[in-house]
């Protein structure tokens, strides 16, 4: 794959190289963060000082469903060991699903100093560069959030999808597409993606998050991205967007892509996705 | 869950006796380093395998097959693609140290949430699901057989 700046990415500078972490393992001004799928990977060998933040136990309330609030963060934050100056780094498993699903949850706290390690932990492990087991232990900070959780501006709720699919806007549905179509599996007792119904949100197009990666792990270049989104699927970087998934992981990898690789101005991730969608009263689906 | 098969239960209790998410994960680690005494034979299968053994909603693309044995018991092989899916291998060592050769009525009381017994309640819901899928599938295959 050519150099990160040399693929035409409107915002080249959100993604770093493996070898420009394997540079900047001691740098006291940046923190390398593991989020991933497997929880086990992490405890079985990291990148060296490397921190973890796991979304289910660090990242999500324990009791509603939705994301911690502004003292969670806080204390997550001072736990690592990081400040708001401080470059955070993420990585981890599927191609880097979790490093930009945590991305997007530091952004809604103001923690807009974030970047991903392209090709995740496979292109890290993949170029046989050191793994580690030692958990590292930073000197806790007093991070201060500047601001409550911003739901607005990259997040969607359901009310406002609701609106969205009213006014006809441009939503992507980045699941496979089975899980678009609502097919209905075969055979019995198997998960129907935690939702009563199968389909998708009326008007969304289905454009797998997956076609945005390459083999590696990567990132595909801007022209082949806007092939994908915009001459194949029409659509228009001007409009806002709307992406979903199951539960908004997946669909945090196309709203990075949307947002930051190709520049579009107005994209939010609707992390209730399917699972709430799909079961949710009074909301239109289609087949 | 009394009527388990065994080796499921005793399992079960092993590790309820772990208190530290830690302890669970290096228990799950050292399980998923056997991997390779699960993974389907040639014999069995070779890629590109039949979908029909895709465990569904597991995001580690993995493959469940079942073999008769003479005694009418179950040998249960699996294959894991993703090889960063470390606990999907670890689930499949552990359904087929406790179900492989165990009587296929004792499987289909098998319910799909044992997957919590060893991953623990925290387990994200999306990994939750992909695991009890494979529990799935496997239980699947004996009531396939106990209906025949």
């Amino acid at each position: 794959m050519s150099d990160i700046s040399e693929r035409g990415y409107a915002n080249s500078d959100v993604l770093v190289t493996t070898e420009w972490v394997a540079n900047n393992l001691n740098n006291p001004d940046v923190r390398i963060i593991e989020s991933n799928e497997d929880p086990l990977l992490y405890p079985s060998g990291h990148v060296p000082g490397a921190v973890e933040v796991d979304w289910t136990s660090d990242l999500n309330d324990p009791i509603v469903r939705d994301y911690i609030g502004k003292d969670a963060f806080e204390s997550l934050a001072s736990r690592i060991g990081i400040t708001p100056d401080t470059t955070v780094i993420f990585y981890g498993d599927k191609s880097n699903w979790w490093a930009t699903y945590a991305l997007w949850v530091f952004r809604l706290f103001g923690h807009t100093n974030a970047k991903i390690m392209d090709g995740g932990r496979k292109k890290w492990v993949d170029e046989g560069r050191d793994l580690n087991r030692e958990v590292p232990s930073y000197e806790a900070t007093d991070y201060k959030v500047p601001h409550e959780r911003d739901d607005k501006t990259e997040r969607a709720l359901r009310e406002e999808v609701l609106k969205h699919v009213q006014a006809s806007g441009q939503l992507v549905d980045v699941r496979s597409p089975a899980e678009y179509t609502g097919e209905k599996l075969h055979m019995e007792g198997y998960p129907q993606e935690g939702a009563l119904r199968g389909g998708h949100i009326p008007g969304a197009r289905n454009i797998p998050w997956s076609r945005a990666a390459n083999e590696d792990g990567t990132f595909k270049g801007a022209d082949e991205l806007r092939e994908i989104y915009e001459k194949e699927q029409g659509l228009n970087a001007d409009n806002p967007v709307i992406t979903y998934c199951r539960i908004g992981e997946r669909s945090s990898h196309s709203w990075f892509v949307l947002s930051f690789l190709l520049g579009y101005d107005d994209v939010r991730n609707y992390d209730g996705s399917w699972t709430e969608w799909g079961n949710s009263v009074g909301v239109p689906i289609e087949k | 869950m009394s009527d388990i098969p065994p080796k499921l239960q005793e399992s079960i209790e092993d590790f309820s006796f772990i208190t530290t998410r830690t302890e669970r994960q290096e228990y799950l680690i050292q399980l998923a380093a056997s991997f390779d005494e699960v993974k389907v034979p040639e014999r069995i299968a070779t890629q590109p395998y039949d979908e029909s053994h895709r465990v569904p909603a597991c995001e580690s693309d993995a493959f469940v097959w079942a073999e008769e044995q003479e005694d009418g018991t179950l040998k249960y092989w699996f294959d894991v693609l993703n090889p960063q899916g470390l606990s999907a291998m670890a689930m499949a060592v552990i359904l087929d140290q406790s179900l492989s050769g165990a009587q296929l009525d004792q499987i289909t009381n098998v319910q799909s949430d044992i997957v919590l017994d060893f991953f623990g309640k925290g387990i994200s819901m999306g990994k939750g699901q992909g695991l009890m899928g494979i529990v799935n599938m496997v239980v699947a295959e004996a009531k396939r057989r106990t209906k025949a």
